[in-house]
C-alpha cells in the first residue's frame, strides 16, 4: 500500500525518494483495490511525483566537489 | 710448438674459417641462451624495422641486433643510455666478421625485480584471502554519490567526469585527489581513500591513466591494496590500459580496464534508462487509473440498473398493481360475501318462517290465553270452569275449561 499521505512535499523529494514512492504508487494503482477517491488521490500524487522526477532529470547537472583537508569544496575542472 | 711451415698450402678460406667459428660458438650452450646486463648505445632503427645497437658496460661492448618481429613486441621504446637486460644467442655476422648478440627479449633493468616483488605480494595477499571472489560486493546500479580517487590533474579524471556527466548527471561526485605515481603516492592514495569513505559514497572509483609498469607501481603497493580490500564502500578500479593488471585490480570489487570503463561500470543505470522508466511509470499509471475508472463505470451501470428496481416510479407502479390486485380480490370477496349473506338471509328467513307462531298455528297448533290475555303454558294456569280464549290459524274462539288431568 502506498503512502498516499506522504508528509514530505513533492518539491523537497530527491529523485530516488520520488522514484521509489512513484513506483509503489503505480504498483498500488495496478493492484487497484482502493476507494475511488483514494485512487484519484494516489494518481494525483503520482502525477506530481512524475513531474518532479522529469524536472530533476531535465535539470540534472553533475555536481563535483573535492575533499580538501577533510572539507568538501566545489571542484573547478581544468580545461 | 713448432714453427709454422712457410711452404704449406693455405687450407682455409675466410668464409670457411668464419663458418667454423660460427659452429664453435653455436655449439656452446651458454652462448646460445644468455642474459646480459648492459647499457644501450649507438641505437639505430632503419626503415627495415630491425633494431641495431651496442650493449656496453665500463669495460667492453657487444654488437646487438633485434629483428623486426621481436622489436615490434617491445613494450617500451629503447633509448641510448637505457640500462637493460637482454636475452639472446651469440652468433657471427659473417659479412663483416662481427660476432654479435641476436636479441629476442629485452627488458629495462629493475623490471625483473619489480615483477618478482609483484608475484611475491600477489601470492601472499592471495593466501590471506584478500582477493577471494566471495569478498566482492555488488556495485550499486544507481549510485547517488560517487567517490573518485585519482590525480586532480590527470586525463583519467577528465575521462571519468565526462563519462559520468553523459551517463548520470543526477549523481554527485566527490573527488579525493591524490598523486598516483612516485614514492608519495601509496600513502597519499590510502589517505585519500579513507577520507573518501568517511563521506559514505555509494561507490568509489580508484583510477589512473596508462603508463609504464613503474608509473602504475603505486597500485601494487601493499598499503594501497589492503586499503582497497578493507574499504566499506564497493570499489571499482580502473588503472592503466586493458592489458595492465595491478594488485589493486585484484583487491577491488570490480576491475575495469580503463578509467572511462570504471565510470561506466559504476553507472549501469543511465539517465536514458531513467527517462524510459519514467515513461513506463507514466503509461502504467494512466492505464491503471483509466482501467479502474472504466471498471467503476461498469459497476455504476450495474448498480444503476439494480437501483432502478427500487425507484419510486417503479414502486408506484407496483403499488398501483397491488391496489388493482387488492381491489380485484376485494371485489371477488365482496361478491362471495354478498352471496354468502344472501344465502344466510335466506336461511334466516326460513328460520324466521319456522319460528313465526302463526306458521305453527298453520301446522295445527293453537294458542290458549286467559281472559286477561296471558298465555296458558301450564295446567295450573287453567282453573276449572275458567273462561279461555283459543286462537287457531284463521281466527279465534272462546271456550271454558272442563275436566283437568295431569
Amino acid at each position: 500500500m502506498a503512502k498516499s499521505t506522504s508528509p514530505k512535499k513533492v518539491d523537497e523529494l530527491s529523485y530516488e525518494e520520488a522514484r521509489a514512492e512513484l513506483e509503489s504508487i503505480v504498483a498500488a494503482l495496478e493492484e487497484g483495490n482502493q476507494k475511488l477517491e483514494e485512487s484519484m488521490a494516489l494518481f494525483e500524487r503520482g502525477q506530481a511525483l512524475m513531474k518532479r522526477c522529469n524536472d530533476l532529470l531535465e535539470g540534472a547537472e553533475l555536481k563535483v566537489r573535492a575533499l580538501s583537508g577533510g572539507e568538501l569544496k566545489m571542484f573547478e575542472e581544468a580545461e | 710448438m713448432s714453427q709454422p711451415s712457410l711452404f704449406a698450402g693455405a687450407q682455409w678460406t675466410v668464409s670457411r674459417l668464419t663458418r667454423h667459428l660460427s659452429q664453435v660458438l653455436e655449439a656452446d650452450p651458454v652462448l646460445q641462451d644468455v642474459w646480459v646486463r648492459a647499457e644501450i648505445s649507438n641505437l639505430s632503427r632503419p626503415a627495415s624495422g630491425h633494431i641495431y645497437f651496442t650493449l656496453k658496460d665500463a669495460g667492453a661492448s657487444l654488437k646487438a641486433v633485434m629483428w623486426k618481429l621481436e622489436a615490434s613486441r617491445l613494450p617500451f621504446p629503447l633509448k641510448d643510455g637505457m640500462a637493460v637486460e637482454a636475452h639472446g644467442r651469440i652468433g657471427i655476422y659473417e659479412v663483416s666478421g662481427q660476432y654479435q648478440l641476436y636479441v629476442d627479449l629485452l627488458r629495462p633493468v629493475g623490471e625483473g625485480a619489480l615483477y618478482a616483488e609483484f608475484m611475491r605480494l600477489k601470492s601472499m595477499l592471495e593466501a590471506e584471502g584478500l582477493f577471494d571472489p566471495q569478498r566482492k560486493r555488488a556495485i550499486p546500479e544507481l549510485p547517488k554519490r560517487i567517490g573518485i580517487v585519482t590525480s586532480a590533474t590527470g586525463a583519467a579524471l577528465r575521462d571519468m567526469l565526462n563519462t559520468l556527466r553523459r551517463r548520470l548527471p543526477l549523481a554527485e561526485v566527490i573527488l579525493a585527489p591524490s598523486p598516483v605515481q612516485g614514492a608519495d603516492a601509496p600513502p597519499a592514495l590510502v589517505k585519500a581513500l579513507n577520507s573518501l569513505i568517511l563521506q559514505s559514497p555509494d561507490v568509489i572509483l580508484i583510477a589512473r591513466g596508462g603508463g609504464s609498469i613503474e608509473d602504475l607501481w603505486a597500485f601494487n603497493d601493499e598499503r594501497v591494496v589492503r586499503a582497497v580490500a578493507e574499504s566499506d564502500v564497493p570499489v571499482v578500479s580502473g588503472v592503466g590500459h586493458e592489458t595492465d593488471f595491478t594488485l589493486t585490480d585484484f583487491a577491488a570489487d570490480l576491475r575495469a580496464p580503463t578509467p572511462t570503463a570504471a565510470a561506466e561500470l559504476a553507472t549501469s543505470i543511465t539517465i536514458f534508462d531513467l527517462r524510459a522508466e519514467m515513461e513506463n511509470f507514466e503509461q502504467r499509471a494512466y492505464t491503471a487509473i483509466s482501467e479502474s475508472l472504466s471498471s467503476r463505470r461498469l459497476e455504476v451501470a450495474n448498480l444503476q440498473s439494480r437501483i432502478l428496481s427500487f425507484s419510486p416510479a417503479r414502486q408506484l407502479q407496483s403499488e398501483r398493481q397491488r391496489v388493482d390486485e387488492l381491489s380485484r380480490r376485494a371485489q371477488i370477496a365482496q361478491t362471495h360475501r354478498l352471496a354468502l349473506e344472501a344465502s344466510q338471509a335466506r336461511g334466516l328467513a326460513k328460520r324466521l318462517v319456522a319460528l313465526n307462531p302463526f306458521e305453527v298455528l298453520a301446522r295445527g297448533y293453537a294458542v290458549v290465553t286467559k281472559a286477561d290475555g296471558s298465555v296458558i303454558r301450564q295446567l295450573s294456569q287453567a282453573g276449572a270452569g275458567a273462561e279461555i280464549h283459543i286462537r287457531v290459524t284463521d281466527g279465534e274462539f272462546d271456550a271454558q275449561v272442563g275436566n283437568r288431568k295431569s
